[in-house]
């Protein structure tokens, strides 16, 4: 090749190493077509954000030694969750801290460590980019946040009105430690329940930002991943017995699965409850539940009754439990049963919750 | 919180309960069977439980719990209506959140909507009045149900759209009267009351004078009462008092709120917009004259009954349900034969099980503790478990 066609050719490969740029301003069908449209989107909004040598390769999988994941623990933890939430974006947070969060939390409350994350994004044709590049922006701040990569993905658009804009789907692998072990099934008479901090203030943000009730509050979604506060927990007492992140249901949803498992009673003090005065206030209009608002930064964990301290302590000196709390304790009553102590000192049973919860008339 | 914690203190909770224990002590009745008193409001049933305010008062008090759920005495044929007025293709349907999951005969509004029909869940009939202004080519129809607490907004929304001129927004009504329910109850040969807890909500729109006639005609006391778990205390503690005394009269707990001539400008567009209906079907009752309320002809544009046409169908409560003797006292909700069993939060029969404020939901979500307990041991959770008393 003469020197002249050598240096033509090299511009050529220059070019198409160099990275796609998306140029358009909305989402058109093109972009989940398979083509052009579709790579530049992916190297410019993803590949770009994330920047993390194993999604670079763009290869149709995510290719991680095994020994990169031995040297955690002994066994693979594996989680997925799907995202739709509306309004996109609220105060606290949007669908991309949702997305990410999520995924890392549901790792992280096995004692997982949580290491790589994929994530498939559903879009509605005619979404405005940069819409998609503040969500993105969002994934990637949340999973360098959680120490986390997401190395593999997948990019769909769906004619409009055929899906509400955005929805992803993140999936996440972690490796738990050697001799940890939680699990709903464990709770014990004795043991303590805590919360690690304020309950349903991710409920209240997006009743709020829908706009659906005029009021004024400056309450923010709590949505932050909580594997440094488990991380942080498992040091003060590797013996964790139940650990749960308390998203849709609240935390009334997982007490009863951690006493349906365990076969145990659990009571709880109201006058324990870290709520807040706004949470507490549109409750009181609404006449919803506390217990039962969804929380995506918030875990319940049952703990040996002589560690109980250690952890709380351990727990408020990380940002991400602050305002822990001992809610509660485990007996032997009756199995599957949850009570609430009234802040009377009466007594009543907290459910499972039927359906939806729905405001009431009046 | 401002104006709530104030209410929730579990000092003062506890020297109200021994004062309703010494009152208790006094009267002669309390000594040959218990004293049955009715909060004819679901609110305060819903507070009672809440709280577990029975558990803190002594045996000889009994609640029972009346037909103040809206919701709950929504009789099957008006929710089959709304399903037909939901499923028109032409219409957004509008309704409160607690309403979607009644069950009609076939179905609920949640499940018309599942199935396509295009039913949204407002906060307020204002609410539903925006949404006919930014659909002009839908019909817009607003599911009016509630006692005189809701229907003041209701009336105003409806002379609110006559000012605007709007054409595409009506109310299906299904208003109903505190008054005329009360007189029914009491009217009721297997009654047993000593006294009623009165609706703090509905008081605060028609004061306390409609309630003169309980005194004065039936010789029992009543206290209109507030929601908060003192509020709630208290009336009972005065209710007993009054039974303690031999007084029977008509006293305001609720003074904070509840004026004795109710409110004049809300009253005045209740007036303006609805008249009584001869009779008005309720959910384990039956038939109540002059207990519900319809739009006057004046505003006949806006009556989503004369605007499409509706099945109107009336449909007979399940036979096993007993929901009319829970309402008025003569069973307690555990009592009844498909507790628990057939009828459940997830899948009620009965009216009483569908919103938290029927009795029968509250007995099953809060009280099975206080049932356990009395019988010395806590009953089972779980939403398919049977209860045994």
């Amino acid at each position: 090749m003469s020197d002249r066609a050598e240096a033509t050719v090299r511009v050529i490969e220059g070019g198409l190493r160099k990275r796609g740029r998306l140029r358009d301003s909305h989402i058109t069908l093109a972009h989940g077509s398979g083509g052009k449209a579709m790579r530049d989107l992916i190297e410019d909004v993803f590949v770009g954000s994330f920047d993390n040598p194993v999604l670079a390769a763009l290869e149709d999988q995510a290719v991680v030694a095994l020994s990169e994941l031995a040297s955690h623990g002994d066994r693979l933890a594996f989680t997925t969750d799907t995202f739709v939430v509306n309004p996109l974006f609220f105060p606290g947070g949007d669908i991309g801290t949702l997305a990410v969060a999520g995924t890392v939390n549901d790792l992280a409350v096995s004692g997982a460590k949580p290491l790589f994350l994929s994530c498939g994004i559903v879009m509605e044709e005619g979404l405005p980019v940069e819409t998609l590049r503040r969500v993105v922006a969002s994934m990637k701040r949340t999973a360098e946040q959680a120490g986390v990569y997401i190395v593999t993905g997948d990019t769909k658009v769906v004619e409009r009105g055929a899906a509400d804009k955005l929805f992803i789907n993140t999936a996440g692998i972690g490796v738990v430690p050697e001799g940890i072990s939680i699990s709903a099934r464990n709770a014990r008479p004795g043991d303590a329940v805590i919360v690690s901090g304020y309950l349903g203030d991710h409920g209240t943000a997006i009743l709020v930002a829908r706009n659906e009730l005029a009021l004024e509050t400056q309450i923010a979604s709590d949505c932050q991943p909580l594997n440094g506060l488990v991380e942080t927990m498992l040091r003060a007492c590797p013996d964790l017995h139940c650990l749960r992140d308390a998203t849709r249901g609240g935390v009334a949803t997982v007490l009863n699965e951690f006493a349906q498992s365990s076969g145990v009673t659990i009571r709880v003090r109201e006058a324990a409850l870290p709520l807040r005065q706004e949470v507490k206030g549109a409750c009181e209009i609404l006449g919803l539940d506390p217990l039962y608002l969804a929380n995506e930064g918030k875990l319940v964990a049952v703990v040996p009754a002589e560690a109980a301290q250690r952890v709380l302590a351990a727990m408020r000196a990380h940002p991400a439990g602050e305002h822990a709390a001992v809610i509660g304790e485990v007996t032997g009553e009756q199995a599957g049963v949850v009570v609430l102590q009234t802040v009377f000192g009466g007594e009543r049973i907290v459910d499972m919750l039927v359906g939806e919860q729905l405001p009431r008339i009046c | 919180m401002k104006y709530v914690d104030e209410f929730r203190d579990p000092e003062k909770a506890r020297t109200l309960a021994k004062e309703i224990r010494d009152l208790v002590g006094r009267i002669e009745r309390a000594r040959r069977r218990p004293l049955q008193i009715m909060e004819v409001c679901g609110g305060h049933t819903h507070s009672i439980f809440r709280y577990g305010i029975q558990q803190m008062l002594p045996d000889e008090v009994e609640f029972v719990h009346g037909p103040g759920c809206p919701v709950c005495v929504l009789p099957m044929g008006r929710v089959d209506d709304c399903v037909a007025l939901a499923e028109r293709p032409e219409v957004i349907f509008t309704t409160f959140g607690d309403a979607m999951r009644v069950p009609g005969s076939k179905k609920s509004l949640l499940q018309a909507k599942a199935d396509g029909a295009d039913v949204r869940m407002v906060y307020s009939p204002l609410d539903a009045l925006k949404l006919a202004r930014e659909n002009p080519g839908r019909e817009v129809v607003f599911f009016g149900l509630g006692f005189e607490t809701t229907m003041p907004s209701t009336a105003m929304t409806v002379l609110q759209a006559k000012a605007e001129g709007l054409r595409n927004f009506s109310l299906f009504c299904n208003h109903i009267t505190i008054i005329p329910t009360i007189k029914a109850i009491l009217d009721s040969p297997d009654m047993h009351l000593d006294g009623f807890l009165g609706p703090g909500h509905v008081s605060m729109v028609i004061g306390t004078r409609p309630y003169q006639f309980i005194a004065r005609h039936y010789g029992k006391p009543i206290t209109i009462a507030g929601f908060e778990p003192l509020d709630v205390l208290q009336a009972v503690w005065m209710v007993l008092r009054q039974i303690a005394e031999g007084r029977c009269e008509v006293e305001n707990q609720y003074g904070r709120v509840v004026p004795e001539e109710g409110n004049a400008q809300a009253l005045a567009a209740i007036h303006e917009v609805f008249e009584l209906r001869e009779f008005f079907e309720w959910r384990g009752l039956g038939s109540i004259d002059h207990s519900g309320v319809r739009i006057r002809d004046a505003y006949a544009e806006f009556d989503a009954e004369r605007k499409f046409s509706l099945p109107n169908v009336r449909i007979a409560d399940p036979k096993s349900c007993q929901c009319g003797e829970v309402l008025k006292g003569v069973i307690k909700p555990h009592e009844c034969k498909v507790f628990g069993t057939a009828c459940t939060p997830e899948t009620p029969l009965g009216a009483l099980m569908v919103s938290s404020e029927g009795a029968c939901a509250a007995y099953y979500s809060y009280g099975r503790i206080e049932l356990g307990s009395k019988h010395g041991r806590l009953q089972h959770g779980g939403p398919q478990r049977r209860i045994n008393p």
